[in-house]
Protein backbone atom coordinates (compact mmCIF):
# COMPACT_ATOMS: atom_id res chain seq x y z
CA UNK A 1 0.00 0.00 0.00
CA UNK A 2 0.99 3.51 -0.98
CA UNK A 3 1.65 6.03 2.23
CA UNK A 4 4.03 8.55 0.56
CA UNK A 5 4.49 9.83 -2.16
CA UNK A 6 5.40 13.04 -3.65
CA UNK A 7 5.35 14.28 -7.36
CA UNK A 8 7.67 16.82 -8.86
CA UNK A 9 8.41 18.59 -5.46
CA UNK A 10 10.60 21.57 -5.66
CA UNK A 11 12.38 23.57 -2.88
CA UNK A 12 13.44 27.02 -3.11
CA UNK A 13 14.65 28.96 0.47
CA UNK A 14 14.80 32.57 -1.32
CA UNK A 15 16.59 32.11 -4.60
CA UNK A 16 18.61 29.01 -3.58
CA UNK A 17 17.01 25.93 -5.18
CA UNK A 18 17.52 22.71 -2.43
CA UNK A 19 15.06 20.27 -3.69
CA UNK A 20 15.10 19.80 -7.59
CA UNK A 21 12.06 18.20 -8.93
CA UNK A 22 11.74 14.89 -6.80
CA UNK A 23 9.26 12.39 -7.23
CA UNK A 24 9.28 8.95 -5.05
CA UNK A 25 6.77 6.79 -3.90
CA UNK A 26 7.18 4.91 -0.45
CA UNK A 27 4.95 1.87 0.48
CA UNK A 28 3.72 1.28 4.06
CA UNK A 29 5.47 -0.94 6.79
CA UNK A 30 8.74 -0.25 5.38
CA UNK A 31 11.57 1.37 6.15
CA UNK A 32 13.25 3.88 3.71
CA UNK A 33 17.01 5.49 4.01
CA UNK A 34 18.07 8.51 3.04
CA UNK A 35 21.58 9.17 2.04
CA UNK A 36 23.69 11.44 0.38
CA UNK A 37 26.90 14.30 1.52
CA UNK A 38 25.91 17.09 3.51
CA UNK A 39 23.51 19.58 2.15
CA UNK A 40 22.40 17.22 -0.59
CA UNK A 41 18.41 18.30 0.50
CA UNK A 42 17.89 15.21 2.21
CA UNK A 43 16.79 16.83 5.49
CA UNK A 44 15.31 19.56 3.81
CA UNK A 45 13.32 16.66 2.11
CA UNK A 46 12.42 14.87 5.08
CA UNK A 47 11.41 18.25 7.09
CA UNK A 48 8.88 18.49 4.56
CA UNK A 49 7.07 15.09 5.23
CA UNK A 50 5.89 16.93 8.73
CA UNK A 51 5.75 20.68 7.16
CA UNK A 52 8.87 21.90 9.59
CA UNK A 53 10.26 23.74 6.80
CA UNK A 54 7.36 26.03 6.78
CA UNK A 55 8.24 28.90 8.86
CA UNK A 56 11.81 28.94 7.48
CA UNK A 57 12.41 32.78 6.00
CA UNK A 58 11.76 32.08 1.72
CA UNK A 59 10.90 28.76 1.93
CA UNK A 60 8.96 27.80 -1.13
CA UNK A 61 7.72 24.46 -2.68
CA UNK A 62 6.20 23.41 -5.68
CA UNK A 63 4.78 19.88 -6.62
CA UNK A 64 2.88 17.53 -4.13
CA UNK A 65 3.51 16.07 -0.64
CA UNK A 66 0.79 12.88 -0.79
CA UNK A 67 0.14 10.81 2.60
CA UNK A 68 -2.86 8.29 1.82
CA UNK A 69 -3.26 9.94 -1.02
CA UNK A 70 -4.02 13.33 0.69
CA UNK A 71 -1.95 16.15 -0.27
CA UNK A 72 -0.56 17.76 3.17
CA UNK A 73 0.10 20.80 1.96
CA UNK A 74 -3.61 21.43 1.13
CA UNK A 75 -4.64 24.85 2.68
CA UNK A 76 -7.24 22.62 4.38
CA UNK A 77 -4.80 20.25 6.53
CA UNK A 78 -4.02 21.80 10.18
CA UNK A 79 -0.03 21.14 10.90
CA UNK A 80 -0.33 20.10 14.54
CA UNK A 81 -2.95 17.18 13.24
CA UNK A 82 -0.38 16.40 10.46
CA UNK A 83 2.22 15.98 13.00
CA UNK A 84 0.46 13.56 15.39
CA UNK A 85 0.01 11.65 11.43
CA UNK A 86 4.18 11.88 11.11
CA UNK A 87 6.23 11.45 14.25
CA UNK A 88 10.00 12.94 13.79
CA UNK A 89 13.64 12.03 16.04
CA UNK A 90 15.95 14.30 15.72
CA UNK A 91 19.57 13.20 15.94
CA UNK A 92 20.62 14.11 19.09
CA UNK A 93 17.84 13.30 22.02
CA UNK A 94 16.16 15.82 22.79
CA UNK A 95 13.63 14.87 25.73
CA UNK A 96 11.98 17.85 27.81
CA UNK A 97 13.38 18.37 31.39
CA UNK A 98 10.36 16.43 32.40
CA UNK A 99 9.98 12.83 34.44
CA UNK A 100 9.85 9.91 31.94
CA UNK A 101 6.01 9.82 31.79
CA UNK A 102 5.46 13.40 30.95
CA UNK A 103 7.73 13.13 28.05
CA UNK A 104 6.22 9.94 27.06
CA UNK A 105 2.52 11.46 27.18
CA UNK A 106 3.54 14.89 26.23
CA UNK A 107 2.21 14.74 22.92
CA UNK A 108 -1.44 14.04 24.86
CA UNK A 109 -1.39 16.69 27.14
CA UNK A 110 -1.35 19.04 24.41
CA UNK A 111 -4.46 17.27 22.92
CA UNK A 112 -6.05 17.90 26.44
CA UNK A 113 -6.14 14.19 27.44
CA UNK A 114 -5.78 13.96 30.71
CA UNK A 115 -7.28 10.64 32.24
CA UNK A 116 -4.89 8.71 34.05
CA UNK A 117 -5.88 5.16 32.96
CA UNK A 118 -5.48 6.30 29.42
CA UNK A 119 -2.11 7.97 29.72
CA UNK A 120 -0.29 5.10 32.19
CA UNK A 121 -1.72 2.70 29.33
CA UNK A 122 -0.05 5.49 26.32
CA UNK A 123 2.90 5.01 28.31
CA UNK A 124 3.38 1.85 29.06
CA UNK A 125 2.33 0.47 25.14
CA UNK A 126 5.06 3.68 24.06
CA UNK A 127 7.87 2.49 26.16
CA UNK A 128 7.41 -1.22 25.57
CA UNK A 129 7.12 -0.57 21.70
CA UNK A 130 10.31 1.68 22.26
CA UNK A 131 11.91 -1.41 24.09
CA UNK A 132 12.82 0.88 27.13
CA UNK A 133 9.41 -0.63 29.21
CA UNK A 134 11.79 -3.19 31.26
CA UNK A 135 14.80 -0.62 31.83
CA UNK A 136 12.06 2.22 33.43
CA UNK A 137 9.31 1.02 34.76
CA UNK A 138 9.99 1.49 38.34
CA UNK A 139 11.32 4.50 37.52
CA UNK A 140 8.52 6.28 35.43
CA UNK A 141 9.29 9.76 37.98
CA UNK A 142 12.72 10.10 37.19
CA UNK A 143 14.08 12.83 35.12
CA UNK A 144 14.49 11.96 31.69
CA UNK A 145 17.60 13.80 31.72
CA UNK A 146 19.00 11.26 33.86
CA UNK A 147 18.88 8.32 31.13
CA UNK A 148 21.62 7.43 28.90
CA UNK A 149 22.09 8.92 25.31
CA UNK A 150 20.48 5.77 23.81
CA UNK A 151 17.57 5.55 26.75
CA UNK A 152 16.90 9.37 26.21
CA UNK A 153 16.34 8.72 22.30
CA UNK A 154 14.24 5.59 23.05
CA UNK A 155 12.22 8.03 24.76
CA UNK A 156 12.05 10.07 22.69
CA UNK A 157 10.65 7.26 20.21
CA UNK A 158 8.34 6.47 22.82
CA UNK A 159 7.18 10.21 22.95
CA UNK A 160 6.17 10.26 19.10
CA UNK A 161 4.44 6.84 19.00
CA UNK A 162 2.53 7.92 21.75
CA UNK A 163 0.13 10.12 19.07
CA UNK A 164 -0.27 7.44 17.24
CA UNK A 165 1.76 8.31 14.29
CA UNK A 166 1.68 6.08 10.88
CA UNK A 167 4.71 7.58 9.71
CA UNK A 168 8.31 8.31 11.49
CA UNK A 169 10.75 10.14 10.89
CA UNK A 170 14.38 10.03 11.92
CA UNK A 171 16.84 11.84 11.28
CA UNK A 172 19.77 10.51 11.79
CA UNK A 173 19.09 9.31 15.38
CA UNK A 174 21.54 7.27 15.96
CA UNK A 175 24.86 9.18 15.06
CA UNK A 176 25.15 10.77 18.79
CA UNK A 177 24.96 7.12 20.03
CA UNK A 178 27.54 4.79 20.57
CA UNK A 179 27.34 1.22 19.07
CA UNK A 180 25.59 -0.45 21.91
CA UNK A 181 22.61 2.14 21.97
CA UNK A 182 22.78 2.20 18.00
CA UNK A 183 22.72 -1.29 17.98
CA UNK A 184 19.38 -1.04 19.51
CA UNK A 185 17.74 1.62 17.77
CA UNK A 186 18.23 -0.56 14.56
CA UNK A 187 16.65 -3.18 16.04
CA UNK A 188 13.93 -1.22 17.44
CA UNK A 189 13.22 0.71 13.27
CA UNK A 190 12.99 -3.21 12.57
CA UNK A 191 10.17 -4.16 14.80
CA UNK A 192 8.77 -0.43 14.40
CA UNK A 193 8.23 -1.14 10.38
CA UNK A 194 5.61 -3.63 11.45
CA UNK A 195 3.06 -1.04 12.43
CA UNK A 196 4.51 2.04 10.98
CA UNK A 197 6.46 3.74 7.68
CA UNK A 198 9.80 4.96 8.64
CA UNK A 199 11.82 7.01 6.58
CA UNK A 200 15.96 7.44 8.10
CA UNK A 201 18.38 10.42 7.25
CA UNK A 202 21.67 8.61 7.59
CA UNK A 203 25.37 9.06 7.27
CA UNK A 204 26.06 5.65 8.27
CA UNK A 205 25.83 3.47 5.05
CA UNK A 206 25.85 0.39 6.94
CA UNK A 207 23.06 1.57 8.86
CA UNK A 208 21.29 1.92 5.83
CA UNK A 209 22.37 -1.37 4.72
CA UNK A 210 21.01 -2.88 8.01
CA UNK A 211 18.11 -1.00 8.85
CA UNK A 212 15.92 0.10 5.04
CA UNK A 213 14.10 -1.74 2.63
CA UNK A 214 14.66 1.26 -0.06
CA UNK A 215 17.25 3.76 -0.46
CA UNK A 216 17.24 7.09 -1.94
CA UNK A 217 20.91 8.90 -3.09
CA UNK A 218 20.05 12.59 -2.99
CA UNK A 219 22.76 14.76 -4.50
CA UNK A 220 22.49 18.84 -4.89
CA UNK A 221 18.95 18.38 -4.46
CA UNK A 222 18.09 15.80 -6.69
CA UNK A 223 17.31 12.26 -6.25
CA UNK A 224 19.50 10.17 -8.12
CA UNK A 225 18.59 6.80 -7.12
CA UNK A 226 15.54 5.13 -5.65
CA UNK A 227 16.11 1.55 -5.44
CA UNK A 228 15.64 -1.38 -3.42
CA UNK A 229 18.75 -1.16 -1.13
CA UNK A 230 20.32 -4.19 -1.81
CA UNK A 231 20.76 -3.30 -5.08
CA UNK A 232 21.75 0.10 -4.54
CA UNK A 233 24.54 -1.59 -2.24
CA UNK A 234 25.42 -4.61 -5.04
CA UNK A 235 24.96 -3.15 -7.55
CA UNK A 236 23.65 0.67 -8.21
CA UNK A 237 22.63 1.66 -11.32
CA UNK A 238 24.01 5.44 -11.28
CA UNK A 239 27.70 6.28 -11.21
CA UNK A 240 27.42 8.69 -8.44
CA UNK A 241 25.98 6.33 -6.36
CA UNK A 242 28.21 4.11 -6.80
CA UNK A 243 31.25 6.84 -6.02
CA UNK A 244 29.13 8.32 -3.29
CA UNK A 245 28.51 4.66 -1.63
CA UNK A 246 32.14 3.16 -2.26
CA UNK A 247 33.89 6.69 -0.56
CA UNK A 248 34.89 8.04 -4.19
CA UNK A 249 33.09 10.53 -4.04
CA UNK A 250 34.13 13.70 -6.32
CA UNK B 1 43.81 6.31 -3.80
CA UNK B 2 41.87 5.69 -0.37
CA UNK B 3 42.87 3.21 2.20
CA UNK B 4 40.32 0.58 0.42
CA UNK B 5 41.54 1.30 -2.96
CA UNK B 6 44.85 0.46 -1.50
CA UNK B 7 44.01 -2.88 0.28
CA UNK B 8 42.28 -3.81 -2.75
CA UNK B 9 45.49 -2.89 -4.98
CA UNK B 10 47.41 -5.15 -2.79
CA UNK B 11 45.10 -8.26 -2.46
CA UNK B 12 44.51 -7.47 -6.82
CA UNK B 13 48.80 -7.96 -6.77
CA UNK B 14 49.29 -10.77 -4.54
CA UNK B 15 46.12 -13.17 -6.65
CA UNK B 16 48.38 -12.49 -9.29
CA UNK B 17 51.54 -13.30 -8.05
CA UNK B 18 49.73 -16.50 -6.90
CA UNK B 19 48.41 -16.52 -10.28
CA UNK B 20 51.65 -16.79 -11.74
CA UNK B 21 52.87 -19.24 -9.96
CA UNK B 22 50.30 -21.64 -10.76
CA UNK B 23 51.12 -21.04 -14.26
CA UNK B 24 54.70 -21.87 -14.16
CA UNK B 25 53.43 -25.45 -11.88
CA UNK B 26 51.49 -26.30 -14.38
CA UNK B 27 54.23 -25.57 -17.23
CA UNK B 28 56.72 -26.95 -15.69
CA UNK B 29 54.71 -30.67 -14.66
CA UNK B 30 54.39 -30.14 -18.78
CA UNK B 31 58.37 -30.13 -19.43
CA UNK B 32 58.55 -32.41 -16.35
CA UNK B 33 56.19 -35.29 -18.36
CA UNK B 34 58.11 -34.83 -21.54
CA UNK B 35 61.14 -35.44 -20.23
CA UNK B 36 60.90 -37.63 -17.26
CA UNK B 37 62.03 -35.21 -14.89
CA UNK B 38 61.31 -35.93 -11.46
CA UNK B 39 63.14 -33.63 -9.51
CA UNK B 40 61.70 -30.84 -11.59
CA UNK B 41 58.48 -32.48 -10.35
CA UNK B 42 59.29 -32.71 -7.26
CA UNK B 43 60.10 -29.10 -7.04
CA UNK B 44 56.30 -28.44 -8.43
CA UNK B 45 55.25 -30.68 -5.28
CA UNK B 46 57.32 -28.64 -2.93
CA UNK B 47 56.05 -25.25 -4.39
CA UNK B 48 52.18 -26.39 -3.92
CA UNK B 49 53.13 -25.35 -0.36
CA UNK B 50 53.55 -22.31 -0.97
CA UNK B 51 50.03 -21.90 -3.41
CA UNK B 52 48.20 -23.08 -0.43
CA UNK B 53 50.68 -20.56 1.78
CA UNK B 54 49.09 -17.59 -0.60
CA UNK B 55 45.36 -19.55 -0.71
CA UNK B 56 45.37 -18.63 2.93
CA UNK B 57 46.93 -15.32 3.02
CA UNK B 58 44.52 -13.94 0.35
CA UNK B 59 41.60 -15.49 1.96
CA UNK B 60 42.65 -14.04 5.26
CA UNK B 61 43.17 -10.50 3.39
CA UNK B 62 39.48 -11.04 2.39
CA UNK B 63 37.92 -11.79 5.63
CA UNK B 64 40.24 -8.71 6.85
CA UNK B 65 38.71 -6.24 3.86
CA UNK B 66 35.01 -7.33 4.80
CA UNK B 67 35.33 -6.58 8.53
CA UNK B 68 37.17 -3.52 8.28
CA UNK B 69 36.12 -1.79 5.15
CA UNK B 70 32.48 -3.13 4.53
CA UNK B 71 33.21 -2.63 1.02
CA UNK B 72 29.73 -2.30 -1.00
CA UNK B 73 28.79 -2.48 -4.86
CA UNK B 74 31.90 -3.10 -6.90
CA UNK B 75 34.11 -2.79 -4.31
CA UNK B 76 32.05 -5.96 -2.63
CA UNK B 77 31.67 -7.74 -5.53
CA UNK B 78 35.94 -7.19 -6.68
CA UNK B 79 36.51 -9.18 -2.99
CA UNK B 80 33.95 -12.02 -3.55
CA UNK B 81 35.24 -12.26 -6.74
CA UNK B 82 38.73 -12.89 -5.53
CA UNK B 83 38.10 -15.09 -3.15
CA UNK B 84 36.31 -17.72 -5.84
CA UNK B 85 39.02 -17.21 -7.89
CA UNK B 86 41.76 -17.57 -4.98
CA UNK B 87 39.94 -21.19 -4.86
CA UNK B 88 40.01 -21.89 -8.77
CA UNK B 89 43.78 -21.02 -8.34
CA UNK B 90 44.79 -22.91 -5.45
CA UNK B 91 42.54 -26.46 -7.13
CA UNK B 92 44.40 -25.41 -10.34
CA UNK B 93 47.58 -25.73 -8.41
CA UNK B 94 46.57 -29.18 -6.93
CA UNK B 95 45.94 -30.35 -10.48
CA UNK B 96 49.61 -29.52 -11.40
CA UNK B 97 50.64 -31.56 -7.88
CA UNK B 98 48.75 -34.31 -9.22
CA UNK B 99 50.53 -34.55 -12.19
CA UNK B 100 53.69 -34.10 -10.80
CA UNK B 101 52.75 -36.85 -8.03
CA UNK B 102 52.46 -38.93 -11.36
CA UNK B 103 55.44 -38.34 -12.95
CA UNK B 104 57.62 -38.89 -9.90
CA UNK B 105 56.05 -42.74 -9.85
CA UNK B 106 56.31 -43.14 -14.00
CA UNK B 107 59.60 -45.28 -14.42
CA UNK B 108 59.99 -44.83 -18.27
CA UNK B 109 59.19 -41.61 -20.02
CA UNK B 110 55.50 -41.58 -21.51
CA UNK B 111 55.74 -42.99 -25.05
CA UNK B 112 55.94 -40.77 -27.92
CA UNK B 113 52.89 -42.01 -29.67
CA UNK B 114 50.84 -41.95 -27.04
CA UNK B 115 51.78 -38.26 -25.99
CA UNK B 116 50.66 -37.49 -29.79
CA UNK B 117 47.64 -39.49 -30.34
CA UNK B 118 46.02 -37.89 -27.29
CA UNK B 119 46.98 -34.37 -27.88
CA UNK B 120 48.43 -33.71 -24.06
CA UNK B 121 50.48 -31.12 -25.77
CA UNK B 122 47.73 -29.37 -27.33
CA UNK B 123 45.91 -29.55 -23.73
CA UNK B 124 48.97 -28.39 -21.93
CA UNK B 125 49.03 -25.35 -24.29
CA UNK B 126 45.31 -24.87 -24.63
CA UNK B 127 45.15 -25.09 -20.70
CA UNK B 128 48.11 -22.94 -20.06
CA UNK B 129 46.85 -20.43 -22.20
CA UNK B 130 43.51 -20.27 -21.26
CA UNK B 131 44.96 -19.49 -17.14
CA UNK B 132 47.12 -16.47 -19.16
CA UNK B 133 44.36 -15.33 -21.02
CA UNK B 134 41.18 -15.44 -17.94
CA UNK B 135 44.71 -14.22 -15.97
CA UNK B 136 44.68 -10.93 -18.84
CA UNK B 137 40.94 -10.58 -18.72
CA UNK B 138 41.15 -9.92 -14.79
CA UNK B 139 44.04 -7.58 -15.15
CA UNK B 140 42.38 -5.53 -17.98
CA UNK B 141 39.21 -5.37 -16.31
CA UNK B 142 38.18 -7.08 -19.99
CA UNK B 143 34.59 -9.19 -19.54
CA UNK B 144 34.68 -9.56 -23.19
CA UNK B 145 38.14 -11.54 -23.21
CA UNK B 146 36.39 -13.44 -20.42
CA UNK B 147 33.48 -14.42 -22.18
CA UNK B 148 35.78 -15.74 -25.00
CA UNK B 149 36.78 -18.84 -22.25
CA UNK B 150 34.38 -20.05 -22.14
CA UNK B 151 34.21 -21.39 -26.07
CA UNK B 152 37.55 -22.32 -25.58
CA UNK B 153 36.92 -24.49 -22.34
CA UNK B 154 35.15 -27.09 -25.27
CA UNK B 155 38.31 -27.56 -26.71
CA UNK B 156 39.46 -29.00 -24.03
CA UNK B 157 36.48 -31.26 -23.19
CA UNK B 158 36.74 -32.73 -26.80
CA UNK B 159 40.36 -33.69 -26.58
CA UNK B 160 39.01 -35.44 -23.00
CA UNK B 161 36.76 -37.24 -24.27
CA UNK B 162 38.25 -38.28 -27.38
CA UNK B 163 41.36 -39.22 -25.12
CA UNK B 164 39.27 -42.36 -23.11
CA UNK B 165 39.24 -44.43 -26.25
CA UNK B 166 42.82 -43.30 -27.80
CA UNK B 167 44.00 -44.74 -24.50
CA UNK B 168 41.82 -47.97 -24.31
CA UNK B 169 43.31 -48.79 -27.62
CA UNK B 170 47.17 -48.12 -26.40
CA UNK B 171 46.29 -50.40 -23.91
CA UNK B 172 45.05 -53.12 -26.15
CA UNK B 173 47.72 -52.68 -27.86
CA UNK B 174 50.43 -52.55 -25.21
CA UNK B 175 49.71 -54.71 -22.97
CA UNK B 176 52.80 -54.12 -20.91
CA UNK B 177 51.91 -50.55 -20.50
CA UNK B 178 48.86 -50.60 -18.76
CA UNK B 179 50.76 -48.17 -16.37
CA UNK B 180 51.30 -45.21 -18.89
CA UNK B 181 47.95 -45.65 -19.75
CA UNK B 182 46.76 -44.88 -16.55
CA UNK B 183 48.99 -42.31 -15.91
CA UNK B 184 48.34 -40.23 -19.07
CA UNK B 185 44.52 -40.26 -19.03
CA UNK B 186 44.50 -39.42 -15.40
CA UNK B 187 46.73 -36.41 -15.90
CA UNK B 188 44.36 -35.56 -19.27
CA UNK B 189 41.43 -36.02 -16.96
CA UNK B 190 43.02 -33.51 -14.76
CA UNK B 191 44.13 -31.18 -17.40
CA UNK B 192 40.14 -30.62 -18.20
CA UNK B 193 39.78 -28.97 -14.84
CA UNK B 194 41.94 -26.85 -15.76
CA UNK B 195 39.48 -25.31 -18.27
CA UNK B 196 36.30 -25.58 -16.11
CA UNK B 197 38.60 -23.79 -13.36
CA UNK B 198 39.32 -20.99 -16.21
CA UNK B 199 35.27 -21.14 -16.87
CA UNK B 200 34.84 -20.63 -13.25
CA UNK B 201 37.16 -17.82 -12.76
CA UNK B 202 35.89 -15.66 -16.30
CA UNK B 203 32.31 -15.81 -14.32
CA UNK B 204 34.00 -14.25 -11.08
CA UNK B 205 35.33 -11.87 -13.31
CA UNK B 206 32.29 -10.85 -15.23
CA UNK B 207 30.31 -11.44 -12.25
CA UNK B 208 32.86 -8.34 -10.31
CA UNK B 209 32.70 -6.02 -13.65
CA UNK B 210 28.96 -6.46 -14.67
CA UNK B 211 27.20 -7.52 -11.55
CA UNK B 212 25.64 -10.37 -14.02
CA UNK B 213 26.13 -14.17 -12.23
CA UNK B 214 26.25 -16.58 -15.49
CA UNK B 215 26.65 -19.70 -13.04
CA UNK B 216 24.23 -22.39 -14.10
CA UNK B 217 23.09 -20.15 -16.73
CA UNK B 218 24.82 -22.41 -20.12
CA UNK B 219 23.71 -21.24 -23.13
CA UNK B 220 23.13 -17.47 -21.88
CA UNK B 221 27.01 -16.33 -21.40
Amino acid sequence: MEKLKTENVNVYYGSNHVIKNVSLSIQHNTVTAFIGPSGCGKSTFLRLINRMNDYIEGFRKTGDILIDGEDIYDRKVRVEELRKKVGMVFQKPNPFPKTIYENVIYGLRIQGINRKSILDEVVERSLKRAALWDEVKDNLDKSALELSGGQQQRVCIARALAVEPSIILMDEPASALDPISTAKIEGLIYELKKLYTIIIVTHNMQQAGRVSDNTAFFYLGELIEYNETTTIFTNPKATLTQNYITGRFG
Amino acid sequence: MTHLDEELYRLKSEIISMWNLVIHQLQKTQVALISLDKDLAREVIANERRVNGMELKIDRDCENIIALFNPVAIDLRFVLAILKTNNNLERTGDIANGIAKYITNLDVPLEENLLEVTQIHLMYKEAIDMLKDVLEAFEKEDAKLARKIFIRDEKLDTINLKASKLVADFIRGNPDKIEQGIYIISAIHKLERVGDQCKNIAEEIIFFIEAKVLKHTSGKK
